[in-house]
């Protein structure tokens, strides 16, 4: 019994001995922080997600007390973050931009995109992209190994039927999947952005058209109906530019292929 | 004489990294740029010839006394954590730019093995105090040495022709391997 009960007792002696050393040393070692760093840091959304550029959120605090970051710097906060942190650096937050979100330029659900071969392996985008070109016929399809479900720091995405899907009120636009994705399938785009044609596959449109039935094809007849002069067809496939569109949704009607949609 | 000849093989023929294996988690983390590789092996070098110094003395004067060897371990970690936040606060103090450089490194240096390792490896051997610190700060600058020489190829390998599938990691491990065998033709040296 007693070996037991000196060693608990000499650990706790060490413990405690370290303890009021790393006690009197915080008092004497004592830094003043400007206190604008704490009351930034508080306003961050706390995920260290990156999206600012600086080595998590006490990084970026520590730069906007210095004027090396700007005020609305941390895009999950949003535009009401940017007021607070704004308000703590009497600064004006500047003109509001509009929120944006990810989308997943893809509608390669099963079923609907081919698949080549049935991928086994470890469970992920970058990974299989590698197998063969991919588990999907399309070379521009999202994988749906959920890579960027794994970088998401805020839970916005879900995988469905083999593609991501991302739910707009939970994305804060930080970034994170659009660098995960090895296909570049997801952007950022306006939040209002509803009309979105989700293809990218700039192959031919009988290659395209042999991989997925809901590839665009590229055939412009979107670009005709469109009366702001909003879309352009390039690569082979048609975007769309979210600051020409009024989001009339009168493309979306026409696509032979159902890839521009308007939910 | 013999302090020299002790202090050269560890540096390289006892070598941290590529004889013991020891601290290959920063070794292969921290080493893509050389700068940040100095400044992890100078931190990594503070840290160990502190914890050696203090592993040694409580061991010696605690734990040994008490018949208590077998808390070793557990009694290092404390050590070693606690110097580590009050070598923190110390540097935040009276040396801010050392401790803007060293950055993020010094916490996490507070689990490495390569620290913990010496301070029982120095109990292993039996080494007297001297020798304990010895064998801290030079398996230390061994440490610095292999992880400044691995940012220095990971460097020029960033701009060479590598195959697609050996990018990034895989050349990263072959190279860590090469340059183990290479550290290997010291042995004999002492």
């Amino acid at each position: 019994m007693m070996p037991i009960l000196y060693a608990g007792i000499v650990l706790a002696v060490i413990g405690l001995i370290f303890g009021l050393i790393l006690t009197f040393a915080s008092k004497v070692f004592h830094v003043d922080v400007d206190e604008r760093v704490t009351q930034v840091r508080e306003c961050c959304a706390g995920a260290n997600c990156g999206a600012c550029g600086y080595p998590g959120c006490d990084g970026f605090a520590a730069a906007v007390v210095e004027g090396k970051a700007p005020v609305n710097g941390c895009k999950p906060a949003g535009a009401e973050g940017a007021r607070k942190i704004a308000a703590i650096m009497g600064a004006e937050a500047g003109a509001e931009e509009e929120r944006q979100v990810a989308r997943v330029l893809c509608q390669g659900v099963k079923g609907v995109a081919k698949e080549r071969y049935t991928y086994d392996g470890y469970k992920s985008c970058a990974v299989a992209a590698t197998v063969a070109g991919g588990p999907k016929d399309c070379r521009f399809a999202c994988i749906g190994m959920g890579d960027c479900m794994d970088h998401c720091a805020f839970g916005a995405i879900t995988m469905k039927d083999g593609i991501a899907c991302i739910d707009d009120t939970k994305c804060t636009a930080c970034g994170a999947c659009v660098n995960a994705c090895p296909r570049n399938v997801i952007r950022l785009m306006p939040a209002s952005q509803n009309v979105m044609v989700r293809c990218r596959n700039s192959d031919v449109a009988r290659v395209a058209r042999s991989v997925c039935m809901d590839a665009c094809i590229g055939c412009g007849r979107c670009k005709k109906e469109c009366q702001y002069d909003a879309i352009t067809v390039e690569n082979g496939y048609a975007r769309i530019d979210p600051a020409k569109c009024t989001r009339c949704g009168a493309c979306a009607a026409v696509c032979p292929c159902k890839c521009i949609t308007t939910d | 004489m013999n302090v020299i000849l002790f202090m050269i093989s560890c540096i390289l023929t006892n070598n941290f990294i590529f004889n013991k294996f020891l601290g290959c988690c920063p070794f292969l983390g921290v080493s893509s740029k050389v700068e940040t590789a100095t400044s992890m092996g100078i931190a990594v070098t503070f840290v160990m010839t502190i914890a050696s110094l203090f592993a040694w003395m409580v061991n010696t004067w605690v734990l040994v006394p008490l018949q208590l060897e077998y808390m070793q371990t557990i009694a290092f970690i404390l050590i070693i954590a606690g110097l580590v936040q009050f070598v923190e606060m110390f540097l935040k103090k009276s040396m801010p730019a050392l401790y803007s450089a060293l950055g993020i490194y010094l916490p996490l240096i507070t689990t490495n093995c390569a620290v913990l390792g010496v301070a029982t490896l120095n109990v292993k051997e039996g080494y007297n105090l001297l020798f304990s610190v010895l064998n801290g700060t030079f398996s230390a600058l061994g440490f610095l040495l292999a992880i400044v020489l691995m940012a220095g190829v990971r460097e020029r390998l960033e701009s060479s022709k590598i195959p697609e599938c050996m990018k990034g990691f895989p050349i990263s491990l072959v190279t860590a391997g090469l340059m183990a065998i290479a550290f290997m033709g010291f042995n004999g040296l002492v």
